[in-house]
């Protein structure tokens, strides 16, 4: 043993004597993570966080959130002289004045894009895959308290630099809360702190993108991370993984070593489209001026739906005894949005009570084929989602393709309406051919190109069975699993090669009637470390 | 008598005739005097009176089939007379016409004459009716304003259409606020004084020609002069291209990366 390793391990040991903390380490240092790249798409939202974090104080080592006017004296000349206020002209002396400042700030545009995107693609996984059905239905909702968390940091960060843009993003919301009957006028005047815009406006929304709202995200995510954690990680049904325990690869090193290295991939990416597109140009669009508007004023993708809603929305507008009800501002922006995020974080429980009945827990996931209604549902809310989002870009969509805008408007009104079911409907047809699909292959085996001749005449072609693991994947039953491979605790082969996605496997369809299940509840889960390079797989931690 | 009668009867009639004739010649001098227009072409110089002729053949030829022969307008476009010389400049020097077929909006084409040519129609339309005229033929002279001031204008005025960056814009019914980057500085200030389209004309008193050529400036500026910090432009239309970025290249690169690390061992 050499000094170096000798030092570290009284290091090590002291650490231990006082704190105790060798066996937690070493527990979670083995900790399990069932492998499949898709489990991994939340994690770019992490990162995308840690990136906007590092960033983000960066950027506020030099910005000032203050409405008080200056003249501009920066290094940017078609707005030398110019009245601005301090916020403006402090995101301008980050842009042109301050070393790495504007890739500072397009780093973190992106990153801000890019968090609420992984964000959307993960929530895609988890609804597709059924990952939030039972008992992690709370992981869910703090999900889906994350995206429109992360929405509302967007939208705060859009608004501080107090250019033209970020200025007609703050009045359009004013305009939102001015719209909510009886409270509005109230909720706009104590937030802004009077008229719009009043002189409150920037100093608020600077304390909540800077503290309250990514205190609340940071919260959020630890609570988020601690129940994946202790709830473990769900897996796709594969040869040797069941309801109770979770194959996979050790924290340590595989793991980390995949995670950390990600890390770098996704802030290469990043740093990569802040060098190389430019993002909010907040130059050209000069200081904020209530008289002045932009042509293509649009708010961030996120909050692109919102957009759209409005201008797809009919003009209902009514007057009652002397009060506005702005029914074209407030249904679209207020009231969509608010059904939207409610369904979503409660479909868990209407999934489990009015669509497939099924309350019990589940740590294997569903392929989204195997739930045709809810798969149908997701594809369906997305065409309406997508139909929105169109929406909010009509007036660039017909700029760019020279149509005209109402008749893009007209077709998505339609679209948003009629799409949905159409959508609906075709996604349960395909999802049901998949199925039949599936069950051909399981019963008539792989066309193998050979055409035989009958004596009769007629000429058939030969099939080949499915090799055995695929058949094992695509019935799928647990309790064939543990029979065939002779107990969850050693697959016996390859994980790696059978584990992923692109192995059919169906369930439900196919489930024989009579299979039991061990009530995962029950049932602590054991966690399986498989293709160690040590090549121990499931040997005990040291 | 007879005779005498008749002979009355006719000075009767020659003197009414001779009072109605007195009179036409008494208004037609108060009218010459005093109310007559200085003919536009009188004190013209022997060149632009050249320019003229030269712009009415080819008014003639390319413009009278749909404008009429005498600008009168006809069932194919509006009567001239009164446009001035900003319109033919901007309407011909952008391609816009001769037009090729009728849409909702003239498109920006490839242009058909020579700018001396144009300028030469130009002159004809401005002899025949007057109307709003360049005040410099020159492009440099046009586009000589000042930066700061021709960028609070251009916002004010111009970017709720035409985009912050001169990026364009769409209008009700398929009409758009054309892109201005492949507009001339002479295009951009006729444009300001005519008005074309769904464009509002700014005349002298609205923008003054300072702040016209300020804003000739800014846009010449914008479009051609200004490097662009912070990389590729994304066509500068906001943030939907910027969304549109994100999710095809960003996301695609990123789940593109998700897959090659999660097929890592």
């Amino acid at each position: 043993m050499s000094v170096v390793q000798k030092g570290a391990d009284g290091l090590g040991r002291g650490i231990d004597d006082r704190l105790g903390s060798s066996n937690f380490v070493r527990r979670s240092l083995n900790k399990v993570f069932p492998d499949h790249w898709s489990f991994m798409l939340g994690e770019i939202a992490l990162y995308s966080f840690i990136i906007l974090l590092l960033t983000g104080t960066y950027l506020a080592l030099f910005y000032t959130p203050s409405l008080s006017e200056v003249v501009y004296d920066g290094s940017y000349i078609p707005l030398k002289g110019v009245t601005m206020s301090e916020a403006y002209a402090s995101t301008l002396h980050i842009s042109f004045d301050v070393r790495g400042g504007l890739i500072m700030r397009q780093i973190h545009h992106w990153a801000a894009l890019l968090f609420v995107a992984s964000i959307a693609v993960h929530l895609m996984r988890v609804f597709f895959t059924g990952a939030f059905r039972k008992p992690r239905e709370i992981n869910w909702v703090i999900g889906v308290g994350l995206l429109v968390m992360a929405i509302l940091e967007g939208f705060a960060g859009y608004s501080l630099p107090d250019d033209l843009l970020s200025g007609t993003g703050a009045r359009i919301a004013s305009g939102i809360m001015l719209s909510i009957p009886v409270v509005g006028s109230w909720a706009a005047f104590l937030l802004l702190g009077g008229e719009y815009p009043g002189t409150e406006l920037l100093d608020r929304l600077y304390i909540a993108h800077v503290f309250i709202v990514p205190l609340a995200i940071l919260g959020l995510i630890t609570v988020h991370m601690m129940m994946i954690w202790y709830q473990k990680h769900t897996q796709f049904p594969g040869p040797g993984r069941t309801e109770h325990n979770v194959v996979g690869s050790r924290l340590y090193p595989v793991y980390a070593a995949k995670a950390g290295g990600f890390f770098f991939l996704v802030f290469g990416v990043l740093a990569l489209l802040g060098g190389l597109a430019q993002i909010n140009p907040v130059w050209l669009y000069g200081p904020y001026d209530a008289s002045q508007v932009s042509a293509g004023s649009q708010p961030d993708w996120y909050i692109g739906f919102l957009d759209g809603s409005t201008r797809l929305m009919p003009n209902w507008e009514f007057y009652l005894g002397g009060y506005t009800l702005s029914l074209n501002v407030l249904l679209p922006t207020v009231v969509m949005p608010g059904l939207i995020f409610t369904a979503m974080a409660l479909y868990p429980w209407i999934e489990a009570h009015f669509i497939t009945k099924d309350k019990r827990a589940h740590n294997l996931l569903d392929r989204p084929r195997d739930v045709p209604t809810r798969t149908a549902i997701g594809v369906a809310s997305l065409t309406f989602y997508i139909v929105l989002l169109i929406g909010g870009g009509n007036d660039v969509i017909a700029s760019i393709f020279n149509i005209s805008i109402n008749q893009i408007s007209w077709v998505l009104r339609i679209l948003c309406i009629v799409g949905p079911p159409i959508a609906f409907v075709i996604t349960k047809r395909i999802c049901l051919s998949l199925q039949k699909s599936d069950e051909h292959l399981l019963h008539h085996g792989i066309e193998s190109g050979t055409i035989r001749r009958l004596p009769t005449g007629e000429f058939v072609e030969e099939t080949v069975p499915l090799p055995a693991q695929y058949r094992l994947n695509l019935t799928r039953v647990a309790g064939d699993h543990e029979a065939i491979e002779g107990g969850h605790g050693d697959p016996g082969y390859d994980l790696e090669a059978v584990g992923h996605a692109e192995a059919p496997r169906s369930k439900g369809f196919f489930r024989p009637k009579g299979v039991s299940r061990v009530d995962p509840e029950q049932a602590e889960r054991t966690e399986v470390g498989a293709l160690e390079p040590s090549g121990k797989p499931g040997s005990p931690p040291q | 008598m007879n005779s005498t009668a008749t002979v009355r009867k006719r000075r009767k009639q020659l003197s009414s005739y001779a009072v109605v004739l007195l009179a036409l010649s008494l208004v037609g001098t108060l009218y010459t005097a005093f109310g007559a227009p200085e003919g536009q072409a009188q004190d013209a110089p022997a060149n632009q009176s050249m320019a003229v002729k030269e712009g009415r053949e080819l008014y003639l030829t390319g413009c009278s089939t749909c404008h009429g022969l005498n600008l009168e307008g006809g069932s194919g476009g509006p009567s001239l007379i009164g446009v001035g010389a900003s319109s033919v400049v901007f309407q011909m020097e952008s391609g816009r016409m001769p037009l090729a077929a009728g849409t909702q909006q003239a498109p920006r084409k490839p242009v058909k004459y020579e700018i001396s040519e144009i300028d030469q129609i130009a002159a004809y339309i401005q002899a025949n009716g007057g109307g709003p005229e360049l005040p410099s033929a020159d492009n440099a002279d046009l586009a000589d304003g000042d930066l700061q001031l021709g960028g609070a204008l251009f916002r004010t005025n111009c970017a709720s259409c035409h985009n912050f960056a001169g990026s364009g814009g769409a209008l009700t019914y398929g009409k758009y606020a054309p892109e201005l980057k492949s507009a001339s500085a002479r295009v951009i200030y006729a444009a300001m004084q005519s008005g074309p389209e769904s464009m509002p004309r700014y005349g002298d008193n609205q923008l003054t020609p300072e702040e016209k050529r300020a804003i000739t400036r800014y846009v010449r500026y914008l479009t051609q002069e200004a490097d662009n910090p912070g990389g590729a432009g994304l066509g500068r239309y906001g943030p939907i291209s910027e969304g549109l970025v994100a999710w095809v290249v960003g996301i695609t690169a990123l789940v593109g990366l998700t897959l090659w690390i999660g097929a890592r061992a």
